[in-house]
């Protein structure tokens, strides 16, 4: 029997290629997950509010259809045991929470009453309710008068008033609740607007808004059995660990905002602290709200959310007393706004841009079950949509084309295909960077891939350069001296790729195709990238003739001659970071007229501080 | 086998075919035999011959005693005289004048010892038990040998010449042809073969490269995303994200010092997006917020490529006739996060843009089936979302068979018209668009847990040099 002299043996490959490759993949586009708010409600509430029970799985569905998210199933207990450990846990409630991620423009869905009334609607189990802006019995409106000190600090105040309120406890954590959402999320943490809410039965308007040296104030502020100055407060509240969040607001401002009474009672100081005379209790019967603000959008917006939100418990569902603002020059305004807007538009416009065909009457009912209700018009196609003081995130025809969309459900969309004829381009520099990575590789170079931001020590002092000679761009806010500037050069990645790689066998072979960062005056931003190639070979013994082949490798991949004047060829040269010269050389070539290839690199072997600093023994 | 040339010849033969050669060829099956049996060693033959070293020592102690300097000059002494003594045979009398002295304490001894290794030596060490054997073999007196012996017969192809099997094929076997009547050393197909020395590209750069090819043959043209740096009015004014966005907040974004602030804008375009934040226009209420230039030349690394998808769309609509594009780009973005297994400061952000005359919601799904289903992902389902730009925007998620559950797998939407009619578009251009990470596809292709063992210098490269061709779709 003769075997077969050549290597024919069978190749099996095992295993299974079909792995589920993409799932998982990050979201990166901006303004989504991090900023989505989540609000955490007692699931037995929830079912009540919506009327029937649903199962875990029946409410995650629901949610997914709706655009919220039920990130977790959870009780207070494990919340507490997760991050506090099983101790203090003990006494927790094991009632169940949803914790439920909300769309970060959607304010009306922040707290328990406007999610089980959005989702009621949504459902047709409830018509949306009708938001009203009442004036007192009494005839005579809350006043609350700015003065013009405010203009040096927060300028903006709106108010208004919950008459006839009942508090349960449930109602009144989520009254809280709300407040903390909203300035966590449309306040931006206090520093746009500012909510202050007051039991009014405790003080007696009108109430004055102005602005005092931090020393003038002095109040018994939220919880404290004392008087404090504004100053004093300032400093108490530095080791406050959620209250410090919020004095960088006003700290430095030579005057602090105050809110009184007629008889001077403080009942706020915003944004950081109310005083502790006017607080909310669960005997609470009538509510005092105001807004402090930066923003007179977003107060408005706020203040509508805070009203339309607990004016449901009101004696009078769903009506919100006005309260009257006083600017410095005497014009006054009457708050809450609970403005309902009209807009029209036609049932061929969304039919259109979602890529369905209804009627005109149907897109006027899927509309009103996302709380704008709608009725056509009769005037052909019209639509004649209202948005509600709740709906503030609805400012284009656009919006209420998703809504549309949304309740006629995404998924039941027909997919199609756009007729859209295009030819594809590649962008010519990142062509020609992938054909070379593969060359490059081919000539037995493996591809490193290092971070664009390091530190000022990695492109300078570890180079043997100064900061100032390099044309680095600076980070004005790293977290660490990992990202303070962006690099200028390949190298120190690939010498910290060998640095974390020492034990692998050698020698190493490492190069890198990839963008650096250098100032440049003529570019719109002051900066810009350019495309480097670089390449290390770490071994025991001398090898500059290996990285002076590659050299000519990639020239000749390149089609540039090695040739003085119209090709490449290398020359001496000093360069800091390199040993001194005749060790080391400069190669220059003049730029072929068919690729922009970088037209001087430097080969040679490094200098000592480069390699320990790098705690590298050898390399060339 | 009366010839012992032959017999040696046999025996090595066998001994270095044993493992794998034999078999094989099949000219003679040997047989594997092996006995054990007892030896005495040098050691043992001399006690076997003149006693126990303590038995010498005995007989070598006259009654009138022994000085013990004496005794130790003999050779057996010093190892005789503690076992004699541990047998009580003797006596030392240290008190005894001109130094310590030994005398006999009994009359007769008995050499057991001896004894016993004159029966092996006889050949009946089947007499002694075990214990005792081990006892001697513990004292060097005793040997076990294993005998290996072979039984060999006729193998299957018995033949009376022996040929040396060749183990590679020479050129000079080809030119003289003798290779017809070699026989050749089979493989040995357990082992792994050589290590190769070659160069290996990177695993998220060959998860790139797929992408690019996805993009490209769907038709898109590549984006120049070259530029790190970028303006916040790019960035994020541009997209119509309101100035106060948390987005555009220290915590997130990394801000430069220097160059600080970026010194060119299309100035008409700069104040139709001013308008539109502050006021509103083009059917949009705005944002009614106090827009500021200061604010959009804040400088900074870019947070998506998306700001490239701005400037691209900025340019299509400066044409004199708008002509539709299918854009992508798969570049680097930043984030000034905090990090973990997952999260980086930099990633690569992977985009697809589309920008055509009356595109639809049903269209941006199409496409992104039509995408997904080239990374084999192909039962996909969208979530109502919400995102700055875009609108309406939309989460897509794909059903994970292991984890029995929707995950979602990118982020999509129709930008706003608060971004693109300021730009110039025509009003009936719809722009579709989705967006998803490189980093995170690679980790799941890869089976990488830690993303820094995938990005930047404290890469594995051994798993760099392990990792297969990246094929998406299967």
């Amino acid at each position: 029997m003769v075997a077969a002299p050549f290597c024919a043996f069978k190749c099996t490959v095992s295993g299974s290629y079909n792995r589920l490759v993409g799932s998982f993949f990050i979201v990166c586009w901006r303004g989504l997950a991090a900023n989505m708010p989540t609000v955490g409600v007692r699931r037995e509430l929830l079912f009540k509010a919506l009327g029937r029970a649903y199962t875990d799985e029946e409410f995650d569905e629901l949610c997914f259809e709706y655009g919220l998210e039920l990130d977790e199933i959870t009780s207070e207990k494990e919340i507490i045991s997760r991050e506090q450990g099983d101790s203090k846990a003990a006494g927790a409630s094991d009632v169940i929470l949803y914790k439920i991620d909300v769309p970060a423009n959607r304010y009306d869905l922040l707290c328990l009453e406007g999610l089980a009334r959005g989702l009621q609607v949504f459902k047709n189990k409830l018509e949306a309710p009708r938001y009203r802006r009442v004036r007192p019995v009494s005839g005579e409106s809350q006043k609350l008068i700015i003065t013009k000190e405010t203009e040096a600090v927060r300028r903006h105040a709106v108010a208004a008033v919950l008459r006839n309120i009942t508090f349960t406890q449930e109602r009144y954590d989520s009254f809280i609740e709300l407040q903390e959402k909203l300035h966590q999320n449309v306040c931006r943490k206090r520093s746009l607007v500012a909510i202050g809410t007051h039991d009014l039965d405790t003080i007696s308007g009108p109430f004055t808004y102005t602005a005092k040296p931090p020393g003038d104030i002095s109040f018994k502020p939220l919880n404290q059995s004392q008087e404090f100055t504004a100053t004093q407060l300032m400093s108490l509240y530095k080791t406050d660990s959620h209250l410090r969040h919020y004095l960088h607001i006003i700290e430095d401002k030579p005057v602090y905002p105050v809110i009184y009474d007629s008889n001077g009672i403080v009942l706020s100081m915003p944004p950081i602290i109310n005083g502790d005379h006017s607080k909310i209790t669960l005997k609470t019967r009538n509510v005092f709200i105001e807004c402090t603000a930066t923003d007179l959008n977003k107060a408005k917006i706020v203040l509508d959310m805070m009203v339309t939100m607990f004016s449901e418990y009101c004696l009078q569902p769903f009506t919100v007393e006005e309260a009257e603002v006083v600017y410095p020059d005497g014009k006054a305004c009457i708050y809450p706004e609970l403005a309902y807007r009209k807009e029209k538009l036609s049932s061929e416009f969304i039919n259109r841009k979602v890529g369905i065909n209804e009627s005109t009457e149907k897109i006027a009912q899927l509309l009103t079950r996302m709380c704008l209700r709608s009725r056509a018009t009769g005037v052909g196609d019209e639509i004649e949509v209202e948005i509600p003081p709740t709906r503030s995130d609805v400012i284009h025809a656009c919006d209420i084309m998703e809504d549309a969309a949304i309740a006629y459900g995404f998924n039941n969309i027909i997919r199609t295909t756009p007729h859209t004829y295009t030819v594809a381009n590649q962008f010519p520099l990142n062509k020609l960077t992938e054909l070379l990575r593969q060359d490059l590789a081919a000539a037995g170079f493996t591809e490193a891939l290092n971070f664009a931001l390091c530190s000022q020590e990695d492109i300078a002092d570890k180079l043997g350069k100064k900061i100032s000679e390099t044309r680095a761009v600076h980070i004005s806010n790293p977290k660490t001296a990992e990202f303070q500037v962006a690099r200028t050069t390949l190298l120190p990645g690939l010498l910290k790729t060998i640095a974390a790689n020492r034990k692998m066998p050698l020698p190493l072979k490492l190069f890198e195709i990839s963008d650096v960062v250098l100032k440049d005056e003529t570019k719109d931003v002051g900066a810009r990238n350019s495309r480097r190639f670089c390449a290390i070979y770490y071994n025991k013994s001398p090898g500059f003739e290996v990285i002076h082949g590659l050299l000519d490798r990639t020239m000749q991949l390149l089609e540039v001659k090695s040739a003085r004047g119209d090709g490449y060829h290398i020359q001496a040269a000093d360069v800091a970071t390199l040993l001194k010269p005749p060790l080391h050389m400069k190669s220059l070539c003049r730029k072929s007229s068919s690729t922009s290839t970088p037209c001087k690199t430097n080969p040679g072997r490094l200098r000592p501080p480069a390699l320990l600093i790098q705690k590298l023994c050898l390399v060339t | 086998m009366a010839d012992t040339g032959v017999a040696e010849t046999l025996l090595r033969w066998v001994e270095k075919a044993d493992v794998c050669l034999l078999p094989a060829v099949q000219v003679i099956s040997a047989e594997l035999r092996s006995s054990k049996h007892w030896e005495l060693t040098g050691e043992g033959t001399e006690i076997a011959e003149q006693g126990s070293h303590e038995a010498r020592v005995f007989s070598s102690i006259p009654l009138e005693g022994l000085a013990q300097s004496e005794l130790m000059k003999l050779s057996f002494g010093k190892i005789g005289f503690s076992k004699a003594m541990s047998n009580k045979w003797i006596r030392v009398d240290k008190a005894h004048e001109g130094g310590p002295r030994i005398f006999r304490t009994v009359e007769n001894i008995e050499d057991q010892v001896r004894e016993k290794l004159l029966l092996v030596q006889r050949g009946n060490s089947c007499e002694l038990e075990e214990k005792e054997k081990n006892e001697l073999k513990k004292r060097r007196l005793l040997s076990e040998v294993t005998v290996k012996s072979y039984w060999i017969t006729k193998g299957s192809s018995f033949s009376t010449t022996v040929t040396k099997q060749e183990t590679e094929l020479t050129p000079e076997m080809i030119a003289t042809g003798s290779w017809k009547e070699k026989t050749f050393k089979p493989y040995n197909f357990e082992a792994m073969g050589v290590a190769l020395d070659c160069g290996h590209l990177h695993p998220l750069m060959k998860v790139r490269t797929q992408f690019r090819q996805i993009f490209l043959e769907m038709g898109f043209t590549e984006m120049p995303t070259n530029n790190f740096i970028e303006s916040s009015f790019w960035n994020f004014d541009s997209l119509f994200q309101p100035q106060q966005h948390p987005a555009r907040d220290q915590h997130d974004t990394f801000f430069l010092s220097d160059p600080a602030l970026a010194h060119e804008f299309p100035q008409d375009y700069l104040q139709r997006v001013k308008r539109v934040h502050s006021e509103g226009g083009f059917g949009s209420q705005g944002y009614k917020y106090d827009w500021k230039t200061e604010e959009a030349q804040k400088n900074i690394l870019r947070t998506h490529t998306t700001a490239v998808s701005a400037r691209m769309l900025y340019k299509v609509a400066q044409q004199e006739k708008f002509t539709p594009v299918k854009y992508f780009s798969i570049d680097r973005v930043f984030r000034n996060e905090t990090l973990d297994a997952t999260h980086l400061a930099e990633f690569h952000q992977i985009e697809g843009v589309v920008a055509d005359y009356g595109l639809t919601l049903g269209d941006l799904m199409g496409v992104l089936h039509q995408f997904f289903t080239k990374l084999g992902i192909t039962k996909l389902r969208f979530k109502p979302a919400y995102n700055p730009y875009t609108e309406p925007s939309m989460e897509v998620f794909s059903y994970h068979e292991g984890l029995k559950k929707w995950v979602e797998v990118g982020n999509s939407g129709v930008f706003r018209p608060e971004m693109l009619l300021p730009m110039g578009l025509p009003e009936d251009v719809s722009v579709i668009a989705w967006g998803l990470s490189l980093e995170r596809p690679t980790m799941i292709k890869y089976g990488i847990n830690n993303i820094r063992e995938l990005v930047g210098h404290k890469v594995n490269l051994q798993m760099v040099y392990d990792s297969p061709i990246c094929r998406l779709d299967s």
